[in-house]
């Protein structure tokens, strides 16, 4: 058993962490926020890097690594908060990749892994979608049904309905195409992955969010004190690190579950995203809390990562759906193993 | 124990329900502009003021009807459920003017309570300051004696209404040689001179529903002192017991209506007898019952022995928690649709997360809670 990731893993984390840092600054992330707009020159720059593709298949022009490589991509770009639309166009080519025909992949999956074409995924009923987190800048957008059926759509193929989100850090869209597009052939075979680089994007926002708060709590002085003195602050920040860290374990075992057992995927990524959606929401809530007044402010930017984690939390399922399929895999396996 | 309304207290609710049936506030200004959505508060109140139902629970001889604590609840309950807006001088009546009552000088009530209760002039509260929040008796703003004047040098937060504003509840310290709280002194400031100027303060919402004031030598007459020099934390706490009391009732069935606008948002996409959802939303039907018992408890408690017991953090803490758990049970059942901006779920969502820290945040209630109701020995830090 190794926790560890390979060298070129953790040279992979190392050089996004340092281009984020340099390339994603909290003030550029605010200016494209307040302005609604992606940050095309940064989305130009990750994609001369290779990012969307980096868990495509080489022979569909991608960089062919797995789904550990994909998750720490993710939890990084969490950590920013950069408005590209990596994250809906990566869970896009996922499911394209894994539950499409040949065809489909031929036709979508290299210019996804360019980045020359953006993609989203949503959840629908009856061809309309709800929220489709990425869908105003997606050229093509996958949409799955309740009883997992999924349909993969041009966007001049649906009616595409830009919303505003309350997380401007990314677009969002209602998509309506009640008989255009394709059916995929398994609409579920690539939601694991998905789920995999959701929960773990969540993991880098809970990571930054804690690391505000410690920060915070250590300079900001009240009765004579920092504020992070009283346990009131200081539990509540130990429970930050909790939850972080559950997330980070599952979304950990549910990513190297795709590549290295993907019969227990369904079961793992169901895990991840239970625990990463509850993460999500008590850490940057916590976070406000304890930044007092300034927290709730706009000039601070806790709430950007509070936002972003309320958008992702509800993405693909919330906790409470999450379980309720774990709970459902579970009493599989133990009729399963009582018939067995 | 009796847990229902007096003939009296039944007919003052009657004749203030039937009054807001019979009155409804000019609906919502479409361009919904803020000037315009102040404009509209200061109409109603002007309608509120001419109908004698401004101010009720002030006494008589200042133009309210000298209502019980009971019916003060009662008339913010229907307030509430009436879905009116807040009067424009909502700070003025509930927090400047029985501040006066209790402190003012004669000529002060006389000067200034009218104009409260008439709209004529607005108030607004400067109490907190950028690194005095829960530590509010560690304010800086300075005030200097000058002459008949008093100067004043020094910065507030989270001011609502400033820009609306005739006068401000300022406290500020005016010795800073003893203890932090004895060197405060009380001041109503004029709010019209140029050495105070309001800056919005935008919040998580989008919206500025509060300002900051920076204040650079502005003058108050020395007249303009409520409760004498020094003693300005005493009055400021008078202003902030009446904070808890009043609002606390329309806030406590704002929570109730929002509830049953998400049963009923939940029994239309069939979720009412989904275990997952009908738990949690029986948790929080049992949550508004609590806050709203707990709420009436404590008027009981006032009437008896003259003042709320510190269980009124109980209730403030109670209600906060659970506005912040409901709104994000509506993001579950509502779906990702919910974050969209202009969805009322949304801006709920949002707003809430503030209640856990204006009007004392959650943790320090938690330490009123231990200090003064349980007697826990109380962590000694510095001055
Ligand atoms: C929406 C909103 C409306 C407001 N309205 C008004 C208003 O009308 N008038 C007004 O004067 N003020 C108002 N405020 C200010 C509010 O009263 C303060 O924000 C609040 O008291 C907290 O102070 P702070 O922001 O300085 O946070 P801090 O005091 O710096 O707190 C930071 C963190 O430390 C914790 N903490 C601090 N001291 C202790 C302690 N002793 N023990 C345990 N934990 C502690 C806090 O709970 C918080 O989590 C408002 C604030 C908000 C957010």
């Amino acid at each position: 058993m190794d926790f560890g990731l390979t060298d070129d893993q953790r040279e992979i984390q190392r050089t996004a962490r340092e281009l984020l840092l340099e390339r994603a600054k909290p003030e550029r992330v605010r200016e494209h926020a307040e302005s609604a707009r992606m940050d095309s020159e940064l989305w130009r720059e990750l994609c001369e890097l290779g990012w969307p593709g980096i868990a495509v298949a080489e022979e569909h022009g991608g960089q062919g690594l797995g789904c550990i490589e994909l998750s720490i991509l993710c939890e990084e770009l969490g950590r920013s908060l950069a408005p590209v639309p990596f994250l809906p166009s990566a869970m896009a080519a996922a499911v394209i990749e894994h539950g499409g025909s040949p065809e489909q992949r031929e036709r979508w999956l290299p210019s996804l892994a360019s980045g020359e074409t953006i993609g989203a995924l949503g959840t629908a009923v009856d061809g309309i979608s709800e929220l489709v987190v990425g869908g105003a800048d997606a050229q093509v957008i996958v949409l799955v049904e309740d009883d997992g059926s999924a349909r993969v759509l041009s966007c001049d193929d649906a009616e595409v309905t830009p919303l505003a989100s309350i997380d401007p850090t990314r677009s969002a869209a209602r998509v309506s195409a009640q008989d255009s597009g394709e059916a995929l052939a398994d609409g579920c075979a690539g939601l694991g992955r998905a789920l995999v680089a959701v929960s773990s994007e969540l993991v880098g926002v809970c990571e930054r969010a804690l690391e505000m708060t410690v920060a915070y709590v250590k300079e900001r002085k009240q009765f004579g004190v920092p504020v992070g003195a009283y346990q009131a602050v200081s539990h509540r920040c130990a429970q930050m690190l909790l939850e972080t860290e559950k997330a980070r374990s599952t979304a950990a075992f549910a990513a190297w579950t795709a590549d290295a057992d993907p019969a227990r995927l369904a079961e793992a990524a169901a895990m991840a995203k239970a625990s990463a959606s509850e993460a999500g929401r008590e850490v940057t809530a916590g976070a406000i809390q304890a930044h007092g007044g300034i927290g709730f402010t706009w000039e601070a930017d806790v709430h950007w990562l509070y936002k972003r984690a309320q958008l992702d939390a509800v993405l693909l399922g919330g906790a409470k759906r999450h379980r309720a399929r774990l709970a459902a895999i579970l009493a599989e396996q133990l009729g399963a193993s009582a018939t067995a | 124990m009796d847990l229902t309304f007096s003939p009296q207290e039944t007919a003052f609710r009657d004749e203030l329900r039937g009054w807001l049936a019979a009155n409804p506030p000019e609906p919502e200004p479409a361009d919904g502009g803020e000037d315009a959505q102040f404009t509209r508060r200061r109409d109603w109140q002007r309608r509120l003021y001419d109908a004698g139902w401004a101010a009720p629970a002030w006494p008589t001889e200042y133009g309210g009807r000298g209502a019980t604590p009971t019916e003060s609840a009662i008339y913010f309950e229907e307030i509430g459920r009436a879905r009116v807006p807040f009067a424009a001088n909502t700070l003025g009546l509930l927090l400047g003017g029985p501040t006066l009552m209790v402190w003012g000088t004669p000529e002060q009530k006389e000067r200034y309570l009218p104009p409260i209760l008439s709209a004529e002039e607005i108030w607004c509260q400067g109490f907190s300051e950028p690194d005095a929040g829960s530590d509010l008796a560690a304010l800086k703003t300075r005030a200097v004696k000058d002459g008949e004047d008093w100067v004043v040098t020094g910065q507030k937060v989270w001011t609502s209404g400033a820009q609306y504003s005739k006068w401000c509840m300022l406290v500020a310290r005016t010795d800073s040689e003893v203890a932090k709280h004895k060197g405060l002194t009380y001041f109503l400031m004029d709010m019209e001179q140029d050495a105070v100027q309001v800056r919005p303060l935008r919040q998580i919402t989008g919206e500025a529903e509060f300002n900051e004031l920076f204040i650079e030598e502005a003058r108050i007459s020395d007249a303009n002192v409520v409760g004498g020099v020094g003693n300005g934390w005493k009055v400021a706490l008078t202003t902030l017991m009446n904070e808890r009391a009043g609002l606390g009732f329309a806030l406590q069935i704002r929570l109730r209506q929002l509830l049953d606008d998400l049963i009923a948002s939940a029994a239309e996409r069939g979720l009412l007898d989904d275990p997952l959802y009908a738990d949690a939303l029986a948790e929080l039907h049992v949550r508004c019952e609590s806050i709203r018992l707990l709420a009436w408890k404590g008027l009981t408690d006032t009437e008896r022995y003259g003042q709320p017991g510190p269980e009124g953090s109980l209730v403030k803490w109670l209600w906060s928690d659970t506005n912040q758990r409901l709104t994000q049970l509506a993001v579950d059942i509502v779906g990702p649709d919910a974050l969209t901006v202009g969805e009322s779920w949304s801006y709920e969502l949002l707003r809430a997360r503030g209640n856990t820290i204006e009007g004392g945040t959650t943790e320090v209630l938690k330490n009123i809670i231990a200090e003064r109701v349980l007697g826990l020995p109380r962590l000694k830090v510095s001055a």
